[in-house]
């Protein structure tokens, strides 16, 4: 199985409008969105939701007040001050560690599960996808990740088809780490600012923390040409090839605009047409093949 | 007074709002990076640091001398990050969430606390600006402990700014949680409109005064505007989309520096939400 990833460390770089200008080029394949967070692939691709299913996080704490007798032992032993005074529960504080649900004398804790989100299997005019939408403010958000991860890949095993594109979360934390576990690669889409090199060099150590191996798109290149330049070099540094440098173009907003990718907002200009040749080279790309090895059958003969 | 700077969706300028409002205000100021996956704030402030914290988070170690291997931390710990196993008590301390419970519940005082490494916290002064931030350890997968760090410098007698992360979940939950007033940042786009949406479902946990700056106001179409309206969101700024703009973001420069008539308006923008402020807090008490 391939998956990609597409990632960015800093937000609004335009990993949503790659990853779906990418379904519109492959075939056989499952799409995934792993920003369960704020996810927007969908506004894309207009899924017709199949399978709808419920997200189970943790438990959370919850005091019965009629068996509460105020011991207090419950708010000595909770390190998030989660307990308040009246012996109420924050639940915006609560970690759902249970301690004070086990420790308190009265049994007066109970620890429902809650429903913290769903998650859809859909069809699109791309083929299948399989996407979710955490409730506002929920922890387990890398949970999530890695359910709708692993759903898509039995969905392609399921259909035989080899290759997964998601779209990932920014930043490089828990659902950032959760979505590129056993990924066979990512894409790491930069902007030529100070704030897209500084945000793509962090992303990038992260994936060779986890062993992963990585490409760079530069999206909006022209912007800053010695930017772009700098995410090169920085690229080299952290043995990831730049596969492609894609314009600054409005078109991307306008094909949003009308719900589109851009390549079929207006397939024939400039920008589709590097977006296009992005994927060529990721698809080919010996990461996304035999492990690592571009012609492995030529080799082997 | 403390502003937090949000918005659901990432790149609409969160970073751009509160640096340029810190730089533009001529008062003692407080810009606190809560974005502590990916800060930014500091490559446009350039803050001289002047102290480099180390920030820690404990984790269960076993004490295998005292360990009768009953099972009890294994079985309070609902993170997987203990297992007993062939007379063996193995512990993953990156699952750990620092409860404790594992702690408390040892009755041969066989469980005790190290710690792992969250983070670092860097501190010092943009000239008038005191600068905080913090920044997650490479593979650090909790941000919201180290964000919580990052507030422990929040002085009330001062204007502190916050810039939040990105998304509607517990670090930007963490971030604004507790503050005066949060300045959601979006842009005119299918995208920007439906991550704002969840951004101000977000804000409404919590009742906080929220206040729109809409970002390359003339990109896109009328549906930001069209909801903030509906919604009652008061729409405080509208940064027209400039390339000339975008060229000075993405050297590092600050708008209201290379481009002054913008300091007025980063002022106009303070005042703006210190009357919504004070409009609430009256409301609070009539």
């Amino acid at each position: 199985m391939r998956e990609l990833v597409v990632l960015s460390g800093k937000g609004g770089t335009g990993k949503t409008s790659l990853a779906a200008a990418f379904a519109s080029f492959a075939k056989d394949k499952i799409l995934c969105d792993a920003d369960v967070d704020a996810a927007d692939l969908h506004l894309l691709t207009n899924p017709d939701i199949k399978q709808k299913n419920d997200f189970k996080g943790g438990g959370i704490a919850v005091i019965n007040p009629d068996k509460c007798n105020g011991c207090g032992i419950c708010r000595q032993l909770c390190r998030f001050d989660a307990v308040k005074e009246n012996y109420e529960v924050d639940k915006t504080e609560c970690e759902g560690c249970g301690v004070c649900v086990d420790f308190c004398p009265e049994k007066a804790i109970d620890f429902p599960i809650k429903k913290c989100g769903e998650w859809y299997i859909s069809d699109t005019r791309f083929g299948k996808m399989v996407h979710a939408r955490l409730g506002i403010a929920e922890e387990n958000s890398g949970k999530l990740v890695a359910l709708v991860r692993q759903e898509a890949k039995k969905l392609a095993e399921n259909n035989s088809f080899d290759l997964i594109i998601t779209d990932g979360p920014p930043g490089i934390g828990c659902p950032v780490i959760a979505s590129i576990s056993g990924a066979s690669a990512i894409l790491i889409v930069a902007e030529p600012t100070v704030s897209g090199l500084h945000d793509l060099e962090r992303v990038a150590d992260l994936a060779s923390h986890f062993n992963i191996s990585g490409m760079i798109c530069i999206n909006k290149y022209d912007l800053n040409i010695e930017k772009t330049l700098e995410i090169e070099e920085a690229g080299k540094k952290k043995n990831m090839s730049v596969v492609g440098k894609i314009p600054f173009d409005p078109i991307f907003t306008k094909a949003m605009i009308c719900g589109k990718t851009i390549c079929e907002y207006d397939n024939k200009s400039e920008t589709a047409n590097a977006v296009k040749a992005v994927w060529e080279k990721i698809i080919s790309s010996p990461d996304m093949n035999s492990k690592g090895i571009l012609d492995f059958n030529n080799i082997i003969k | 007074m403390i502003i937090s700077i949000a918005s659901g969706k990432g790149g609409t300028g969160k970073t751009t709002i509160a640096t340029n409002l810190a730089f533009s205000l001529k008062t003692d100021t407080i810009l606190l990076d809560c974005d502590v996956e990916e800060p930014n704030a500091h490559l446009f402030l350039n803050p001289k640091f002047e102290k480099t914290e180390v920030v820690y988070t404990p984790v269960p170690k076993i004490d295998a001398q005292k360990c009768t291997l009953c099972g009890k931390c294994a079985e309070i710990c609902r993170f997987n990050s203990i297992a007993v196993l062939q007379g063996t008590v193995l512990t993953f301390p990156e699952l750990c969430h620092s409860c404790g419970g594992c702690v408390a519940v040892c009755s041969e005082k066989a469980v005790f606390e190290t710690k792992r490494e969250l983070g670092t916290i860097e501190t010092g002064y943009s000239e008038h600006i005191r600068f905080v931030h913090g920044r997650i350890r490479i593979g650090e997968a909790m941000a919201p402990p180290l964000i919580r760090r990052v507030k422990d410098y929040i002085d009330k007698t001062k204007i502190n700014i916050i810039d939040a992360p990105p998304g509607t979940s517990c670090p930007v939950i963490t971030a604004m949680k507790n503050t005066d007033f949060v300045l959601l940042v979006t842009e005119p786009t299918p995208f920007g409109l439906h991550d704002l949406i969840l951004a101000i479902e977000a804000v409404k946990i919590f009742n906080i005064p929220c206040g729109l700056v809409i970002n390359r106001s003339d990109m896109g179409d009328n549906r930001v505007k069209d909801y903030a309206k509906d919604s009652n969101i008061p729409i405080l700024m509208e940064i027209p989309f400039e390339r000339k703009i975008a060229e000075i973001y993405s050297k590092g420069e600050l708008i209201a520096s290379a481009m002054p008539e913008f300091k007025e308006k980063f002022l106009d923008l303070y005042r703006d939400i210190s009357e919504i402020v004070q409009r609430s807090k009256k409301g609070c008490e009539n």
